[in-house]
């Protein structure tokens, strides 16, 4: 069936921020959709509140809405631009449930709307447990026992009759939110209530457990003539009991027969065409009994999902694009597939590689959260690799997560016993393939080892194969070219090599001796067929075999290495800024080369660059790759400022290995980091920086604290995202800190600074070429100087500040940018207090807000910043258009809109061992793992526009518990003044009503959580308040005022409600609030906004009032 | 580690490990690209005569099992694999796929770039080659040199019973079939079984006579390996039984003999389709199946319009969507169709299963048109039977 004709306007919805369990891969699924339903010839607009993704960029869609993901916006959007369709299924579940929401509320129907490649009977019939599993039984399938309950007591009662443990599943939540095991009752009594009221319609599924089977994926994509293909295969290592998201993962398959596997796709097929999934992707989840083979399903997503985006990049064949052509009626065998380029879409891909997924976690951002895994999904990101088997792929992925260790032997020894390694592996935490090597390596047997983590044996053994292979490298006399070969074949590193052969003289000394014997990887492809037939993409992973598939090149080349996996401080941002430079150096007549192992994201989708290695970012590997590039043509040099923290501690090594490294040096960048270093260069520029000084023992550390004064900030060096930071107001906990630290060393010394407390902070990234800076973008930080700017809502053009602040600051970043000599990108943090600006670190790189400036101010900072690297001016790029002609982010016009950045935090996906949620307050120590962006005409709308979009719509009217530090209670009376002339019912604790009484505001006392019954947590859980203002004191710990703050700030996140832990975050909320009451928030495109401030025809506010529904 | 040998009649040599049965031998170089299946891959007859490269790089991680084999025995000449498992992981493995390659004198070569091996071949066709853990490569090479190749090649006697046997039935019995066993799975009788029909298995010199001879609903042809060009007393069998308008479904190799009978050609395919995941457009019904192939040769017809044969207009049911290879071909005038790919699978998706239900109705269509026409029409006694 060809594409349908009635469809000329299509609306997509993106997955807005990045939370755990929908991350970038619905940035790489939604800009794949986009791009093909304009290359169809359809017009596409797009809503999605994330400013990072690349599917929010104004060329990506027609007309693009940064805007909150919610149904009241959404609506907005639909009755300006009037689309003839909706597209939901590449959005996530985020996307999924606004589309079912405007079905039922009428407004699809209500607009002429339709919803294609999605059927809401079809969702709601994967999506209720209950139903799904009628449906798996009416099609002779097994599924495990269970029933839905809508109250703890029958959850309890069903659990009675399956037994325990059970599976607790919360009704329509995403990446596995509120799911769990119970043992006992108690267990089960806590779980359950958590989990209804996570879930949106108060529905958990309490299910036999099949805990300890093994776990598989199917990938699977329908069209509308009933054609069903089966994408790919996904084995998790990790068996059931463990989120597939936090499990390490391989594809296809690796131990079931066909006679297994045809059932297991049969069952597929039959669920996917009884559910009725229209058209698209559908991911369903199987577990099998190892002793038995006993197959059941499990569940189903009938969109496309994380593994959908894994799978693309495990296959090649492009998930979200194919299902954004089925969405318009294409069938799948009119669809050529891309790497062929001759055969259809209508197959299933056959591979003759192994690919390994492996996630990575950030609990060390949350002390105290159980680092047990579970079925709540909680890694942050994760890596694929692809090897020619799977020792190989294994190696690759151990690799790349970026880990303290980097595959087997190279982190410090597991010396316990086998006895005490095996009881460790039984419960699934980050890092149990060390730990079953370690078994392995102290006398356990391979059965042994597969019992006690659920591995299945043939994974087990072949870590016992990298074991020998690793063991046969220590014992050998000499290290022959045979067994060199045999341990990379099997996935060892360089480094893992020296590690067992210290007389190699590390790593280097290991390439060496490897180039002499000649032993290097060569680059296959992956073509979905097997080799079948010719592939036309170039996209690559390496192996140790015979032949190489690099094809030469006349075009210079220029590699981007990329960021490797997503993790807090180092995200979707920095791909962003990978992905324009690849669009900016074609433009300028190089071909990208694109370098990333992480999966999730579009710098890795096969369209983007014009050549993809899909590599861990280790120096072996990205030298290895640069010198098959090197052979297959020129090459101009690597770019290792646009990826973080991970290229650029590649870059001085690769230069002194001979590579040309583009853009600002390696010797800059070290000028930047090493706080000596930029403290001469502060000298030499005559700015000033906070009281200093580094230390590598508390001795120093606290010489350095008394000559400066507390509070100060303390903080490793070399970090990004403010690992480790913290603020510290005495020596008790001072010397805690250092103590705690445990990798001090004088390479690494702990920075102590004086803490500027109520200083405004601000954030500027700018663009240097040698001659001339260009000032990207000035952003003012909402809460004060000491959160973490990852984790500070910010507003462009500054809100406070005056132009002669902005002159101050530009003089100041130029003086910064030559003496560091940037060429390219410079992230600078600076802080004002009483008039004076201090310099609070510079980044000589692509920082995380690159593309928040480059959408607020419609200039494109990484394209130019590419541009600079390979040698242009800004002079030239001012006169090629890449640069605006005059002007830069310091002479924004004066009724250029407010953009508002907010960050979104992950603590609702965590607990403590015990149970309880963590803490939620905000430090130097970044812990958002995402963010949104509010833009409107004025900053109270755009403020109010970044919750809504974060956390759903502030109040604009109830109660607010108010409860104050000291020195914040001053400067907090008047907006809580404020909020009670807008009527709202104003709760306090003592303390903090007193303060208020006295200010006329009436108010009513309510108790902390310390002082028993009838407390303000108790309020907050019943539903009595609907915004919170906590802003916390006293130091860390387990008892008085901080615990009360905790309790309450721990209850908001759980309630759902708006929590607001600053006096300035306060503030901006009143003014959001005074705006939604006015009630004239409105929409307008974001190339309505560029061409606004373009053109200087500026929009004015009256240009986002005038859209409203 | 013993080293092995494996030459390309092009003299494309790859040095790699021994795996199963150590020694010499020769056959036709092809690849598969199923990622499952390879037991029931060993042991389909139809890869009689050749040496299979196995694209999916780990082989052998589920062992070996007492069902899933396809046949008594494996047929591969030879067997080429990358990353061998050292272990079986499955409740059904009985042992380990190295000790029942090397029982059952399976020559085989690993740790080799099978990709490598791939592209060359798809790039210049299949070919003869040899492996050998003894020669040198130049002694290998000639023995490759020196062996048949596989056009011209009339392998079906050689794989197939020598006696006939029958596989009744499960449940009722509503049908009867002769099956001429060119190369037959154990898969087919088991579908066909399931759908109550019993089949009598005779051998593949089997003549027209012995087929209907005990008078079946249909004829069904198998499987097999070798050139359809090199099997004229299949073909000749074929015409006694188009003669007799006697239902008839063939798959495969079987898809070859109908062709000829109706006197199509067949052609070789540079490499052959071997793999379970072919796009097959069902060209009545325009859906897409994936489908389970192993085929070096191909039958060729016109895709745009019927083609006028003795036996009326035939027509290309389904075809090939990655390359347009004919993959199904449709009597319009006599009750017989054919495909070239597997419906019994194993190894391979279960897509194409309806087919023998498709076989089933034709049975029942010719049984309902002799209750109609008075009793069984004796068309066995009418036909010449003698088309060669």
């Amino acid at each position: 069936m060809p594409k349908r004709t009635d469809l000329k306007h299509v609306l997509v919805i993106g997955s807005g921020p990045i939370l755990i369990g929908q991350a970038a891969e619905f940035d790489y699924s939604g800009t794949q959709a986009c791009r093909v339903l304009r290359a169809e010839g359809l017009r596409v607009s797009l809503v999605n509140s994330n400013p990072a993704t690349i599917m929010t960029d104004p060329e990506i869609a027609d007309a693009t809405y940064i805007e909150p993901l919610t149904p009241e916006f959404v609506e907005k959007v639909i009755a300006k631009e009037r689309p003839d369709a909706l597209l939901a299924t590449l959005g996530g579940q985020t996307a999924l449930n606004i589309a079912i929401g405007l079905y039922e509320n009428g407004v699809l129907e209500k607009y002429g709307v339709q919803l294609i490649g999605a059927d809401v009977d079809a969702i709601n019939r994967g999506e209720d447990r209950q139903k799904f599993k009628d449906i798996v039984r009416s099609i002779g399938a097994d599924a495990p026992r269970s029933r839905v309950c809508g109250t703890v007591e029958e959850a309890i009662e069903t659990a009675g009759e399956v037994g325990y443990p059970v599976v607790i599943r919360p009704s329509f939540t995403m990446g596995g939110l509120g799911s769990g095991f119970a043992t006992d009752e108690a267990m089960l009594r806590r779980m359950a209530s958590h989990g209804l009221a996570d879930s949106p319609v108060h529905t958990v599924l309490i299910e036999e457990s099949v805990l300890g089977w093994k776990e598989y994926e199917l990938e699977l994509m329908r069209d509308r003539s009933d054609n069903v293909v089966v994408i790919c295969s996904i084995e998790n290592i990790d068996a059931m009991g463990v989120h597939t998201g936090d499990s390490v993962t391989v594809a296809p398959a690796m131990t079931l027969t066909d006679v297994e596997y045809q059932r297991m796709r049969d069952v597929g097929i039959a669920v996917l065409r009884e559910v009725g999934v229209d058209t698209g992707g559908c991911n369903i989840q199987f577990a099998v009994n190892p002793a038995d083979g006993r197959l059941v399903v499990i569940e189903m997503n009938p969109r496309v999902s994380r593994s959908s985006a894994l799978a693309s990049k495990a296959t090649g064949f492009p998930i979200a694009k194919i299902a954004a052509k089925l969405a318009i009626g294409y069938t799948l065998d009119e669809i050529t597939n891309d790497i062929t380029g001759v055969t259809p879409a209508s197959f299933e891909p056959s591979l003759d590689y192994v690919v390994v997924k492996i996630p990575r976690f950030a609990f060390e951002k949350f002390p105290g959260a159980d680092p047990r895994l579970t079925t709540t999904m909680k890694s942050v990101g994760e890596v694929m690799s692809m090897g020619r088997n799977f020792t190989e792929a294994l190696g690759k992925a151990m690799r790349s997560t970026e880990t303290k260790a980097a595959g087997f032997w190279t982190g410090a020894p597991d010396n316990r016993s086998a006895e005490e390694l095996l009881e460790a592996l039984r419960t699934p935490v980050d890092g149990r393939l060390y730990t079953a090597e370690a078994a392995l390596a102290a006398g356990a047997t391979v059965e042994e080892v597969a019992a006690a983590s659920g591995f299945d044996p043939w994974f087990v053994d072949q870590i016992a194969l990298v074991r020998e292979v690793g063991e046969a490298v220590r014992e050998a006399p000499s290290l022959t070219e045979p067994l060199l070969r045999r341990a990379k074949r099997h996935g060892l590193s360089d480094r893992q090599i020296a590690a067992l052969r210290p007389e190699l003289a590390g790593e280097d000394g290991v390439r060496a001796l490897r180039r002499r014997m000649g032993v290097r990887p060569v680059y296959k492809t992956v073509d979905t067929c097997a080799a079948e037939f010719a592939a036309r993409t170039p996209y690559h992973y390496s192996s140790y075999d015979e032949e190489t598939e690099v094809r030469p090149r006349e075009k210079p080349a220029v590699l981007i290495l990329g960021s490797g996996p997503n993790r807090i401080g180092q995200g979707i941002e920095f791909d962003y800024s990978c992905v324009h430079a690849v669009m900016a150096l074609q433009d300028a007549g190089y071909e990208a080369v694109m370098v990333n192992c992480n999966p999730e994201t579009v710098s890795t989708d096969y369209d983007t660059a014009d050549r993809l290695y899909f590599e861990p970012l280790t120096f072996e590997d990205v030298l290895e790759v640069v010198e098959a590039e090197r052979a297959a043509g020129p090459v101009a040099g690597v770019i290792c400022t646009l990826g973080g923290q991970t290229p650029l501690g590649l870059a001085q090594r690769l230069k002194d290995a001979g590579v040309p490294v583009l853009g600002t040096s390696p010797e800059a960048i070290d000028d930047a980091e090493h706080r000596g270093a930029f403290s001469r260069v502060l000298a030499d520029t005559g700015l000033l920086a906070p009281k200093h000084g580094t230390a590598t023992t508390y001795a120093e550390a606290h010489e350095i604290a008394s000559g400066i004064g507390y509070p100060v900030l303390v903080r490793p060096s070399y970090v990004l995202g403010g690992r480790g930071m913290e603020i510290v107001y005495d020596d008790a906990t001072l010397e805690a800190y250092i103590a705690k630290a445990t990798d001090v060393s004088t390479a690494h010394p702990v920075l102590v600074d004086r803490f500027l407390e109520d200083a405004v902070e601000i954030d500027v990234d700018a663009l240097y070429d040698g001659t001339d800076l260009y000032l990207g973008g000035v952003m003012e930080h909402i809460e004060e100087a000491g959160i973490h700017s990852g984790d500070s809502a910010c507003a462009l053009p500054p809100i406070t500040l005056g132009s002669a602040d902005l002159l101050k600051i530009r003089a100041a970043t130029e003086k910064l940018a030559a003496r560091i000599g940037v060429r390219g990108l410079i992230n600078v943090q600076y802080a004002i207090k009483d008039d004076i600006l201090y310099v609070i670190e510079a980044n000589p790189r692509a920082s995380r807000t690159v593309p928040f400036v480059s959408k607020a101010t419609a200039v494109q900072l990484a394209k130019a910043a590419a541009r600079i690297a390979v040698g242009e001016t800004i002079a030239q790029l001012r006169i090629l258009g890449v640069l605006p002609a005059s002007g830069d982010g310091t002479d924004l016009p004066e009724d250029a809109p407010i953009a508002v950045k907010e960050a979104v935090l992950p603590f609702h996906r965590f607990r403590t061992v015990e149970g309880h949620g963590v803490d939620t307050v905000l430090s130097p120590e970044m812990k958002s793992t995402g963010e949104v962006m509010g833009l409107d005409a004025e900053f109270g709308t755009a403020f109010a526009k970044s919750q809504a979009a974060a956390y759903g719509a502030l109040p604009t009217e109830g109660t607010v518990f108010v409860s104050l530090a000291n020195r914040d209670k001053r400067s907090a009376v008047f907006p809580v003044k404020r909020l009670a002339d807008l009527g709202f019912r104003v709760l306090a604790t003592a303390g903090t009503a007193q303060v208020l009484r006295r200010h006329g505001v009436t108010c009513e006392v309510v108790g902390k959580f310390s002082e028993g019954p009838g407390n303000v947590v108790e309020a907050i859980l019943a539903g009595d308040v609907d915004i919170v203002v906590n802003t916390p004191f006293g130091s860390p710990g387990n008892s008085g005022p901080r615990l009360d703050g905790y309790e309450i700030r721990t209850a908001a996140v759980s309630s759902g409600i708006p929590c607001i832990t600053t006096v300035q975050g306060l503030s901006a909320a009143v003014q959001g609030i005074e705006a939604l009451r006015r009630g004239d928030v409105g929409v307008r495109s974001l190339q309505e906004v560029h061409a606004a401030l373009a053109g200087g025809t500026r929009g004015g506010p009256s240009a986002f009032a005038g859209t409203q529904a | 580690m013993r080293e092995a040998l494996l030459v390309l009649e092009d003299g494309r040599t790859f040095r790699g490990e021994a795996y199963g049965a150590t020694g010499t031998t020769v056959g036709e170089a092809v690849f598969a690209t199923g990622m499952t299946g390879y037991q029931e891959t060993l042991t389909d007859p139809s890869y009689a005569g050749q040496i299979v490269a196995m694209t999916a790089p780990h082989i052998g991680n589920t062992g070996v099992n007492d069902e899933d084999d396809e046949s008594s025995r494996m047929w591969v000449a030879g067997f080429v694999v990358r990353d061998p498992a050292r272990r079986p992981a499955n409740w059904r493995a009985t042992g380990t796929l190295d000790d029942e390659l090397a029982a059952q004198g399976v020559v085989g070569i690993s740790g080799i770039d099978t990709r490598a091996l791939t592209r060359h071949l798809r790039d210049r066709g299949a070919m003869r080659a040899g492996i050998s853990t003894e020669l040198s490569a130049d002694e290998l090479l000639a023995r490759v040199t020196a062996a048949e190749s596989m056009t011209g090649a009339d392998l079906a006697p050689t794989v197939s019973t020598q006696e006939a046997y029958v596989v009744p039935a499960v449940g009722e019995k509503r049908f009867t079939i002769a099956a001429l066993d060119l190369g037959i799975k154990t898969a087919t009788p088991r579908h066909l079984a399931a759908l109550g029909v019993e089949t009598h298995v005779l051998p593949s010199t089997a003549t027209a006579e012995e087929l209907l001879a005990a008078g079946p609903d249909g004829v069904f042809l198998s499987n097999g390996p070798g050139d359809p060009a090199a099997a004229d007393y299949a073909v000749a069998a074929v015409r006694g039984v188009l003669d007799a308008r006697r239902p008839l479904f063939g798959i495969c190799f079987g898809n070859q003999i109908l062709g000829r009978a109706l006197g199509l050609g067949t052609y070789k395919l540079r490499f052959g389709h071997r793999g379970l995941n072919q796009p097959v457009l069902d060209r009545v019904s325009g859906t897409v199946r994936v489908t389970s192939h192993n085929h070096g040769f191909a039958v060729d017809a016109p895709l745009d319009r019927p083609t006028d044969t003795p036996y009326g207009q035939v027509e290309v049911s389904h075809v090939g969507l990655n390359d347009d290879v004919v993959e199904g071909l449709r009597c319009l005038e006599v009750p017989a169709f054919s495909v070239q790919f597997h419906p019994e699978s194993a190894a391979g998706p279960h897509d194409a299963a309806p087919l023998f239900q498709r076989f089933v109705d034709l049975m029942e269509e010719a049984r309902s048109h002799q209750v109609h026409a008075g009793g069984p029409a004796p068309v066995v006694e009418h036909t010449t039977g003698e088309n060669t």
